[in-house]
């Protein structure tokens, strides 16, 4: 038996449930995006407790690069099949025609094209008006700033000197039809409460996490787990099995393992108050420039 | 639930350090509080400075800002610039300034804490309002070089309105003064006086050093005469618990949770007091009263539901409750009415206009609002009333508003949560105020409507018509009247019901004492619509014939009346056209600045985006377009 939840978290906890329920009452089509790491599967949870005993009144929505882990992918269809929950699988058919992938094009021209326009596909197929999102404002600096609920112009566009100011709880929910919202339930959360609450609430998440003997090669001093036979080894390259885990999980190819023992959830918190580096550090796509998040996200990245 | 019992120092494993942490925590609490005052006093530092003495900061994000320290911007030359961990946008680290609200959050053994970090700006004191609304604590940032300026005295405004209790006073740059006490006095005294009608329960004033770190988290080497807390000390014990737990119970409806048949609950966060199964309580509006059944959560259900909860409450008996009721106890009840006093903040570029109609969201619930009057404008550096017309963006005054329908609140000081609500631009979406409920006005439940027994579907058919405005919308000189006029005579002949209200003739008479500043534009139109309205309701056809230029009051107009029953007609003549024709010689006038604020040449005309009616008048006779007029009246029946 565990303990119960902080009242941090449980406050925590309820302010997400409270903004789960407003999009669901003032939306016409909202839409959850799912992209399998823990933050999702923390959202995922809440949103089931949140309109119990009922299941949550929107679809879940993976936009898929074609380069996830194949242990994220068999993760996501379990939980869909667990939950009973709709799942939606979007993939930008024409990034995969013209062969688009982070190898040969960079991190750059995959996440936009397989990532930024995939998922303004989607919206513009399903006509969604909102959609959540699992960001964190702890994240990133830029992300520090984003609103709760965080307005969209038709071409998916964020503005952040015309942001809506969030006064005490209430939201202003009103978009023009192809304006649409983003939504993150979990801005005032932090790593490590996202952690605490997986650990607390038995929450499953996709096994990665967790420290094995796997499969890497070093590149620029980040360590590549090879996945797949799409990744090229190159010239006196030779993968070795090291005992990793991650700690942030997307494209097999842009997300850099950590050396870890870390084999357990209260063994991966107690690493992570050790921990002297930020989270999005294993990120290939943030190190572009300074300020290179801001960019993604005017353009629509999530 | 039971609780692990933690096994001591033999099986010292991960799981058991963790359980014993957590068992530690689990009543460590949540302080949010924001940070506050002039350009230049070194907030970002300030947060910059508790992230990096909690040791929050990463070894990456670190030397990141190295990296940026060194850029020509920076203040600092080598040492490392410690707002630059704090200041977000790209913009703002190249300008050097703050634009927005940011949020921050770490945690000691105590505490953990949510920072809003707020612009000092001016023109942002709006984001300061926003950053105040979610917190319960207030830091006052002061350089002690500068003193106490008019930023500060109108943050300490901000934050006294908004209803923040406790505040500490956070004496900045103290290395630049030599840590001189007199000084630090001096300013300590001054700002002491001027809150004193502010209200403040508590004003703790704390010289530092957010750049060396003195009495940020740790005690000075350097001010032997301070014998206070530390920032970090005050905030981590200060006590800011308010006891709405207390108060009367307030449940607005969120969502309602009917996942089949044989489930059918209201789901909502409590939003003040407690409920417990068996309770009777107030569904509002309606009055209906009911009892509590079950108090329903994904982790089993309650014995009682406290304020902050997200729950979703069952009834023992079949009752009606939508998004937007407000569940009471029957003891202690909110304000239901549709007049309402309140201290709005205005947010948006474009002035608040008395007369025009805004999306109001109260709670849960969202309604249209009128704001009536502006009974005074607050001096937001001293809280002195002012006489004033509008509200221009970062104002503050009393104002009454006018709902469509009954709205469930309480006074802001009772209960923020219900005493709460944004006004909402109806065309542009944007958010353009913030209001805090000052109390109802009785008028609403004073003036009672006088049921008429002769209604207007009687008086309507006793003409063998159907009655409706016909709106007549164009430039000055366009030709509405002339059409109208030709109109008329035609619906005359007709033997129709008719009556014309002409923008001219009107301003002669009932709005002889409006002038032509938007304010008054839109009074002029409220009462036109209001005249058309009672027209309408008499059984005639109306033709009203006005600039009318703006979207807003049109749409106002059109709501007053049914379905069916307001035919907007867009007299669509080039601006050079009417310039030409110019029959009253205003154009010239207006041109060579002797008429201000002339429709068409220095005050905006919006253009009807979906009028039932695009009359194009550049080369067609009066008559040819009131036929076209009729053709579309025969069309809806009207004749």
């Amino acid at each position: 038996m565990k303990q119960v939840l902080s009242s941090y978290l449980r406050q925590l906890e309820a302010e997400s449930i409270y903004i789960m329920r407003e999009v669901a009452a003032e939306f016409r089509n909202p839409v959850m995006l799912y992209s399998i790491g823990k933050d999702s599967a923390v959202l995922l949870h809440l949103a089931m407790k949140a309109f119990y005993p009922g299941k949550p009144p929107f679809p879940l929505l993976h936009v898929d690069t074609t380069w996830k882990f194949k242990e994220m992918i068999t993760f996501r269809d379990a939980e869909a099949e667990r939950l009973g929950i709709d799942l939606t699988v979007h993939i930008n058919e024409e990034g995969v025609r013209n062969g688009i992938s982070p190898i040969s094009h960079g991190s750059a021209l995959h996440t936009d094209i397989m990532k930024t326009e995939a998922l303004k596909q989607a919206f513009a197929k399903f006509g969604f008006d909102a959609a959540f999102g699992g960001a964190r404002r702890d994240e990133e600096k830029s992300r520090a700033k984003e609103r709760v609920f965080s307005f969209r112009n038709a071409s998916h566009n964020w503005d952040p000197k015309r942001q809506r100011p969030e006064l005490w709880h209430l939201a202003n929910t009103k978009v023009n039809p192809g304006e649409s919202m983003r939504v993150f339930p979990l801005s005032n959360w932090t790593e490590l409460d996202v952690w605490t609450y997986i650990y607390l609430e038995d929450i499953p998440v996709v096994p990665l996490y967790f420290a094995k003997e796997r499969p890497v090669v070093e590149r620029d001093g980040t360590l590549i787990m090879v996945d797949d036979d799409r990744l090229p080894i190159e010239e006196g390259e030779v993968p070795q099995m090291r005992k990793v885990r991650f700690r942030t999980l997307g494209c097999y190819p842009l997300t850099g393992a950590i050396e870890s023992n870390a084999t357990t959830l209260p063994e991966i918190i107690e690493e992570l108050i050790a921990s002297r580096h930020s989270e999005r550090q294993g990120r290939v796509i943030d190190h572009d420039q300074v300020g290179s998040m801001e960019k993604k996200k005017q353009e629509g990245y999530f | 639930m039971a609780r692990l019992s933690v096994v001591g120092g033999t099986n010292d494993s991960a799981s058991d350090r963790l359980a014993a942490r957590l068992v530690a925590e689990e009543d460590r609490g949540l302080l949010r509080f924001l940070t506050c005052g002039s350009v230049d006093d070194g907030k970002s530092t300030l947060i910059g400075r508790l992230l990096y003495d909690s040791q929050l900061v990463f070894e990456d994000q670190l030397k990141n800002v190295q990296r940026e320290s060194k850029r020509p911007n920076s203040t600092l030359g080598a040492e490392i610039d410690l707002s630059l961990l704090v200041d977000g946008l790209q913009a703002e680290r190249e300008q050097g300034i703050t634009i927005d609200v940011a949020y921050r959050y770490f945690s000691t053994p105590r505490r953990k804490f949510i920072v809003a970090d707020t612009p000092g700006h001016v023109q942002y004191t709006r984001n300061m309002a926003t950053g105040a609304s979610n917190c319960d604590f207030g830091v006052l940032l002061i350089d002690a070089r500068q003193g106490v300026l008019t930023q500060t005295r109108r943050h300490a405004c901000i934050l006294s309105l908004l209803g923040i209790k406790k505040v500490a006073l956070a004496i900045n740059k103290m290395d630049l003064i030599d840590f001189d006490q007199e000084i630090y006095d001096a300013i300590v005294d001054d700002f002491v006086s001027f809150a004193e009608p502010l209200g403040f329960e508590s004003i703790e004033p704390i010289p530092v050093s957010a750049l060396k770190g003195d009495n940020v988290t740790t005690p000075s080497a350097h001010m032997h005469w301070y014998h206070g807390p530390t920032l970090l000390g005050h905030l981590e014990t200060v006590e800011v618990g308010h006891d709405r737990d207390l108060g009367p119970f307030r449940f607005p409806v969120q969502w309602v949770n009917r996942p089949h048949l044989d489930f059918r609950g209201v789901s909502g966060t409590v939003a003040g007091g407690q409920i417990k199964p068996g309770d009777e309580v107030v569904i509002h509006p309606s009055g209906k009263r009911v009892h509590v059944a079950r108090i329903v959560t994904a982790d089993g259900d309650l014995d009682v539901a406290r304020e902050g909860d997200a729950v979703t409450l069952t009834f023992a008996e079949e009752v009606d409750a939508s998004r937007g009721d407000v569940i009471t106890t029957p003891d202690n009840e909110p304000s239901v009415a549709d007049q309402l006093a309140a201290k709005i903040i205005w947010f948006d570029e474009e002035a608040m206009l008395p007369g025009r109609t805004y999306t109001i969201r109260c709670g849960t619930q969202t309604s249209t609002a009128t704001v009536s009057t502006l009974k005074y404008k607050l001096n937001v550096d001293n809280l002195d009333h002012v006489a004033g017309k509008t509200l221009e963006m970062n104002e503050v005054g009393l104002c009454n508003l006018s709902m469509t329908r009954p709205v469930v609140f309480d006074p802001y000081g009772d209960n923020p949560e219900t005493g709460s609500f944004i006004l909402v631009d109806r065309f542009t979406n944007a958010t353009v105020a913030a209001g805090m409920v000052e109390f109802g006005l009785r008028r609403a439940t004073n003036v009672k409507w006088q049921e008429l027994s002769v209604d207007k579907t009687s008086r309507a058919s006793l003409k063998g018509q159907r009655p409706c405005v016909l709106w007549f919308t164009g430039l000055s000189g366009s030709g509405k009247s002339t059409i109208a006029n030709a109109l008329e005579k035609r619906l005359h002949a007709l033997g129709r019901h008719t009556y014309m209200l002409d923008g001219d003739n009107i301003r002669h008479g009932l709005n002889k004492d409006l002038g032509f500043t938007d304010a008054d534009r839109v009074e002029n139109i409220r009462r036109v619509a209001e005249a058309a309205r009672l027209f309408v309701d008499a059984g005639l056809i109306v033709m009203v014939s006005f600039i009318s230029p703006f979207r807003s009051e049109r749409r106002m107009a059109r709501e007053m009346v049914g379905d069916g029953e307001f035919i907007e007609i867009y007299v669509d003549t080039p601006l050079e056209i009417c310039e030409a024709r110019d029959p009253k010689g205003l154009y010239r006038k207006a041109r060579r600045g002797l008429i201000k604020n002339f429709t068409g040449i220095d005050s905006s005309y919006e253009q009807p985006e979906s009028p039932e009616l695009d009359l194009n008048t550049s080369d067609l006779a009066p008559e040819t377009l009131a036929e076209r007029v009729l053709e579309e009246l025969r069309r809806r029946n009207v004749v």
